[in-house]
């Protein structure tokens, strides 16, 4: 029952908090956010699963309840925990703490109901992560974008009805025809599954899959549903040509939105494409397609550089950035080895920490100066030295340096990835390196303009150093991501085990 | 049990309840005309319907009406003129919630007018017909509790009697309301000219006597019939091509007639409507003696109904002509629940008894927001809305709920009536109808998301001052918004009921 109570716990301080008055509401999420981020961290110290989720392994805090009978098919709420899904819901829960403090200052209107809608995504991230039923898993899925696009269409910037209205958009018309696919395969794979639950169907997909839906023959349908599922799943990650709604919507949310967006709600992307792409499918599905994927992949990473190179705005950079980071995630899963796959899921842990902080460093420097043009600003290290000073660390940590969390997962996904099997493995690689290079170009070049030289800030008032309630979450985050970049055994032991049935069972 | 020993018509007590609730009010009016004596008045008929709501949902959960069930089974009165079964009783929930939800709402929207009495007597006679509509097993019958449930409704959409637009609406909908009687009635009498009864399972078994045999000599005039039967379940039900009245009169008619209208009186139409071709005309049979297969004129139907409400629903600038429109769309989804009865399964059906009922929460409760907005003094376009949730963020709240419910997406009630009627769809190998359920979903989506960002992104385009909280009208609105949402979770015993119930009117 833990998950449900993380949920409950989420669900029901989202309503309490939407009617609070305004003027604690912020404190008053913080408190009840505290009840499931010291929750998870219980369950991850306890957590005692193993092998994947999908492949039959056993599930920490596994609960199966029947619901709904459809015909032939039983929907039953069943979530549980493996060692991918474990770090994502500690970091959701961890993540949506600190953005709402990092909160407190930049909204200062409505509050109440900013507060209410963030413990109601946090509630439908967990579910995202912990469902193990398909339409458990959609519900929850769907249910983030509402409140996102409320976050980003009230409390967001001058575009926000636009950016707001793409991001709904966008991602609503990819779940569509991510879940038009998913019913087909479930209705194409015939008597072989007798439920909606996820590991059934995967299960009957690796063996022997789908018979045929509406006259079109199994493999046909098991392919055009992987790609179907992959365009799917790639706008929401997002990767290129699918990215253009991300960073309107990150420049017009406000802070706590793009954190969580960032943060966690990429996330939801690769780790459904980890779930159904890669583990669901067999081999032989998958194989045609790996070497478009990961020329995506690569594009991806080079042109979310080139176009983070191309910025003045801070908030655009680290946008672009996310674009760049994903890219290596999605060259990760399609190595389909031991390092690739894991340095992938530990690469989402490790860019939610980092992504967040950046954004959290972006939106500290914005509250005090009311700009984020790099070309607005110099020398701000004169004036806010700590938090300027955590920017920095924080792009170190993007650029992968070493003993942070940044560069564990690189090198994972590296390894993993060149010596995967997969045609040219190697020069994807290699191409994709580079993309680190391009990355720590727009850090330093961004750095060297905004944050050291001579101060210089036009305005009519003293620019001084940020309130402790900014800065605290930010230590928080600089402090896990070292500990990670330190440790990665941590968490990575725990992927690790439950990544290796994926690539055992379908070693490319 | 105690239960058993009651008479027969005991089973009719949901419907026995409303009408009494109906007289009793009259009663009031006569010992104390023009009484504005709102709480007992609203709350009469409050009682009445949730007295009436509470025996319904005992009977279904003790089993009346469900066969093999010892004692019970299904009940037939009167020879056969009345039949409480699974499907009645589901019918009767939907309507006395909505009853009851209506003139809880009423109590503030009402406030300061002259015909209290009257509104509510009127009210509670319309459900009393709806309900009756919901038991009726025999053409005559289902006649007369047609006319009870359409004659009230006439007149309380003109109750506004110095309001332009609702005297024109009544006058609207009782002129095309009298048409579409006139042409219902000689549907009827076609029908008995072609096989000599009235009651459904009589009609039925004459029918198959007749296909068995040389077949008769009146396949034309039978078809002829059931189209202008059809005819009158499409104006019931706001479906294309008896629609033109609904967004007239939905538009100037109270918000809460509107509501009424559009979610119990749509649902009523509906349920003679699945028990007359469910009953009287078994697919087959009929298709053999008038050499068309009648669901094909319910694919169409439902297809171009559902298609013709969305996109007018997305032109409008007026919320109350949009939720019309939308209406007309929903009706269309309904629809398929007729159109894939050619395949014999339960599914399909069943699936459109649950879109009824969770309609039944999320659109009376989106009108239910229209008459709280009218009730503010707020205008009617969607720009007028701009920015309410500043001063009423729980009312705003459940009108997001209503919207996106209404276009089906998850979390909420809607999301799940609206995958079973995909789902029965397909197994009823209804490719067309599931991919234009699919892609009118997804447009409607534009729409309802519109009513969302006026309320909750837009600022507002004047400058208002607080805003009451009627304690009825908010109630209402809460409490169907709850239910929306628990209907999500709870969708399992709603979805096993209505499968039940259908699966014994197919069989």
């Amino acid at each position: 029952m833990m998950i449900e109570t993380l949920i409950a716990v989420a669900l029901i301080g989202a309503l309490v908090t939407f009617v609070a008055p305004n003027r604690i509401a912020g404190k008053l999420a913080f408190l009840i956010s505290l009840v499931p981020a010291g929750l998870s961290l219980w369950m991850f110290a306890t957590f005692d699963g193993r092998g994947n989720a999908l492949l039959e392994g056993d599930l920490a805090f596994e609960s199966r309840l029947e619901w709904i009978q459809l015909g032939a098919y039983d929907i039953s709420w069943f979530v549980g925990l493996d060692g991918i899904s474990m770090p994502l819901v500690v970091l959701t829960t961890i993540l949506v703490t600190l953005a709402i403090v990092s909160s407190w200052t930049p909204i200062d209107d409505r509050e109440s109901q900013f507060y209410g809608l963030v413990l109601f995504i946090e509630a439908n991230l967990i579910g995202v992560f912990a469902a193990l039923d398909f339409f458990v898993w959609f519900i929850f899925w769907e249910a983030v974008l509402i409140p996102m696009y409320l976050l980003i269409g009230i409390w967001g910037g001058p575009r926000r009805k636009y950016a707001a209205i793409k991001f709904f958009v966008y991602t609503n018309v990819a779940s569509l025809v991510m879940f038009g696919a998913v019913i087909a395969l479930v209705f194409g794979l015939g008597d072989a599954v007798t439920s909606f639950a996820l590991p059934e169907i995967t299960a009957a997909m690796l063996d022997g899959g789908p018979d045929g839906f509406f006259g079109v023959a199994g493999p046909t349908l098991a392919s055009a549903v992987f790609v179907a599922t992959f365009v799917g799943f790639a706008v929401k990650v997002p990767v290129v040509p699918f990215h253009t709604w991300l960073p309107d919507a990150h420049v017009e949310a406000p802070t706590p939105a793009s954190v969580l967006l960032a943060g966690v709600l990429l996330k939801m992307g690769t780790y459904a494409l980890l779930r159904f792409n890669f583990t669901m499918f067999p081999t032989e599905i998958v194989e045609p397609f790996v070497v478009p994927i990961a020329v995506v992949a690569v594009i991806s990473v080079i042109y979310g550089a080139m176009l983070a190179l191309a910025q003045t705005d801070l908030k655009r950079i680290v946008a672009y950035s996310s674009v760049s980071s994903m890219g290596y995630v999605i060259l990760g899963l399609i190595a389909y080895t031991h390092f690739g796959v894991g340095g992938a899921t530990f690469q989402m842990v490790s860019h939610g920490l980092i992504s967040g902080l950046m954004f959290m460093a972006v939106g500290v420097i914005y509250n005090a100066t009311h700009t984020r043009m790099v070309t607005d600003m110099s020398g701000m290290a004169d004036r806010m030295p700590i938090a300027v000073g955590i920017f920095v660390a924080g792009s170190f940590g993007y650029m992968g340096l070493p003993l942070m969390s940044g560069f564990a997962a690189e090198y994972f996904i590296f390894f993993g990835s060149f010596g995967a099997d997969f045609p040219y493995a190697p020069v994807f690689t290699a191409l994709a390196m580079f993309g680190i290079v391009v990355v720590a170009g727009y850090l330093l070049y961004a750095m060297q303009r905004a944050i050291f030289g001579p101060y210089s800030l036009e305005t009519d008032y003293e620019v001084s150093r940020a309130p402790l309630h900014d800065v605290a979450p930010m230590f928080v985050l600089l402090g896990l991501i070292i500990v990670l970049g330190v440790a990665p055994e941590l968490i990575f032991e725990m992927i690790h085990d439950a990544v290796d049935p994926i690539v055992d069972g379908g070693e490319l | 049990m105690a239960f058993v020993e009651l008479p027969e018509w005991a089973a009719l007590a949901p419907v026995l309840i409303l009408a009494g609730t109906a007289l009793a009010l009259f009663v009031f009016d006569s010992v104390n005309p023009h009484s504005t004596n709102r709480a007992v008045l609203a709350g009469t008929s409050a009682v009445g319907s949730l007295a009436a709501l509470g025996v319904a949902v005992w009977f279904t959960a003790a089993g009346v009406g469900a066969p093999g069930m010892d004692g019970f089974g299904v009940i037939e009165l009167f020879d056969g003129q009345i039949v409480v079964d699974q499907m009645a009783l589901f019918f009767i929930i939907v309507v006395t919630v909505v009853t009851a939800l209506v003139v809880v709402a009423s109590y503030d929207y009402m406030e300061g007018h002259a015909y209290q009495a009257e509104y509510y007597s009127l009210v509670m006679l319309a459900a009393t017909g709806m309900a009756t509509m919901a038991t009726a097993n025999s053409l005559v019958t289902i006649f007369i509790a047609l006319e009870l449930a359409s004659l009230p409704s006439y007149a309380l959409v003109a109750i506004l009697k110095d309001n332009r637009g609702s005297v024109e609406a009544g006058l609207k909908y009782f002129l095309l309301g009298a048409l579409s009687s006139a042409i219902f009635v000689y549907g009827i009498s076609l029908v008995y000219g072609a096989t000599g009864f009235l009651q459904l399972d009589a009609i039925a078994a004459e029918l198959e006597a007749l296909a068995a045999g040389d077949g008769g000599d009146f396949g034309g005039l039978l078809g002829l019939g059931i189209l202008m039967l059809i005819g009158g379940f499409a104006f019931k039900t706001a479906s294309v091509p008896f629609h033109f009245w609904a967004p007239e009169a939905y538009e100037g008619a109270p918000a809460p007639i509107s509501a009424f209208l559009s979610s119990a009186s749509k649902a009523a139409g509906f349920v003679i409507a699945f028990r007359v071709f469910t009953t009287a005309f078994p697919v087959d049979v009929t298709g053999q003696l008038i050499g068309v297969d009648w669901t094909l004129a319910f694919v169409i139907l439902a297809v171009v109904t559902m298609t013709v409400g969305n996109f007018a629903a997305a032109t409008q600038e007026n919320v109350k002509r949009m939720l019309a429109y939308s209406s007309i769309g929903h009706a269309g989804y309904v629809l398929i629940g007729l159109a894939g009865l050619g395949a014999g399964s339960e599914l399909v059906m069943g699936a459109a008894m649950m879109h009824l009922l969770v309609y039944g929460f999320m659109n009376t409760g989106a009108f239910l927001f229209v008459g709280l907005a009218e009730h503010w003094g707020v205008g009617r376009t969607f720009e007028d809305y701009n920015g309410l949730s500043r001063q009423a963020p729980i009312a705003c709240a459940a009108l997001a709920v209503f919207m996106f419910s209404l276009a089906g997406v998850p979390p909420f009630g809607g999301f799940w009536s609206k995958y079973f009627l995909f789902t029965g769809a397909l197994e009823a190998g209804l490719l067309v109808v599931a991919v234009a359920l699919v892609v009118n979903s997804a447009l409607s989506l534009y729409y309802y998301a519109r009513l969302v960002k006026a309320v909750w992104i837009e600022d507002p385009i004047v400058e208002r001052d607080g805003l009451t909280q009627p304690t009825g009208l908010y109630a209402a609105i809460v409490v169907a918004a709850v239910m929306t949402v628990v209907l999500l979770p709870g969708f399992g015993p709603i979805a096993d009921a209505a499968l039940e119930a259908a699966a014994v009117v197919i069989a």
